[in-house]
């Protein structure tokens, strides 16, 4: 192959995978925020502080294992109160909330959950002054965690 | 219900130490038809209280989201020798319960 073709034909597959990447990701502004509202109050959130560890890729929507770190001294002053997961495309979008203080020591905490969609799966921290940071990942799953069935 | 947690048995204080239970539950989600195509109705371990002698050192709220026999994985910091006492309840009521000992040394 000439080198001209193999760089266009490079060219249009990158940008197809962005196309797919963007569509499958996408996630409604306006639904996000009504969510991040429904759990937060009026409280805004901040990006950041918050990692979420998921495979990228799972094979089973039914049980995703799903890790939580929030960067935290996890001081009596200084210390995550709530974690909250959410999966936007689940039908019920608010998975868990997990309460923690300064006897934790580590904010962190793993779980499996389900996803019914391939989307981002977002994490909500509030911390002990009232602020909440949020994190997120994005997991691409082959066998969905389907409504009907299994 | 069955359920199993790891807890160490021995910690020095002031470790952070890992604590871990897995509770043997369907956490039904509500959208799934039995065999005669009814829908078998939502029922999930809605909370969970984990105490360390006494006091609430974990609590969860979960819903259709979390997978069957969910697993939990937190932190606690090792203060004194004592208790770790797991409560939970599901929708339907019931009720269940775990403890491990713990031995901590200075």
């Amino acid at each position: 192959m000439s080198n001209r073709r193999r760089f266009l034909l490079s060219c249009t597959a990158l940008a197809g995978t962005a196309l797919i990447a963007k569509s499958t990701f996408a996630q409604d502004d306006s639904q996000r925020t009504a969510l991040l509202r429904e759990v937060t109050g009026s409280a805004p959130v901040n990006v950041g502080r918050v990692t979420v560890d998921t495979p990228p890729l799972a094979d089973n929507g039914h049980s995703v294992p799903v890790r939580v770190l929030v960067d935290s001294p996890m001081t009596t002053d200084s210390h995550v109160r709530r974690i909250t997961l959410l999966a936007e495309r689940n039908p019920r979008p608010v998975v868990a909330s997990f309460m923690l203080g300064p006897h934790s020591g580590r904010a962190e905490i793993a779980t499996r959950i389900r996803l019914a969609d391939i989307q981002e799966v977002l994490a909500l921290a509030q911390f002990s002054d009232g602020s909440w940071w949020m994190g997120g990942a994005k997991v691409v799953v082959t066998e969905l965690a389907c409504l009907e069935g299994g | 219900m069955l359920s199993r947690i790891q807890v160490p048995s021995a910690a020095r204080r002031g470790e952070i130490i890992p604590i871990r239970i897995a509770i043997q539950h369907p956490m039904e989600t509500g959208y799934r038809p039995d065999h005669f195509g009814r829908r078998i109705p939502k029922n999930v371990i809605n909370s969970l209280v984990c105490r360390y002698n006494g006091l609430i050192v974990f609590r969860a709220e979960m819903g259709s989201g979390i997978a069957a026999n969910p697993l939990l994985q937190f932190y606690v910091v090792a203060a004194d020798s004592g208790e770790f006492v797991f409560a939970w309840e599901d929708d339907s009521g019931q009720r269940g319960s775990e403890r491990a000992a713990i031995t901590v040394s200075d």
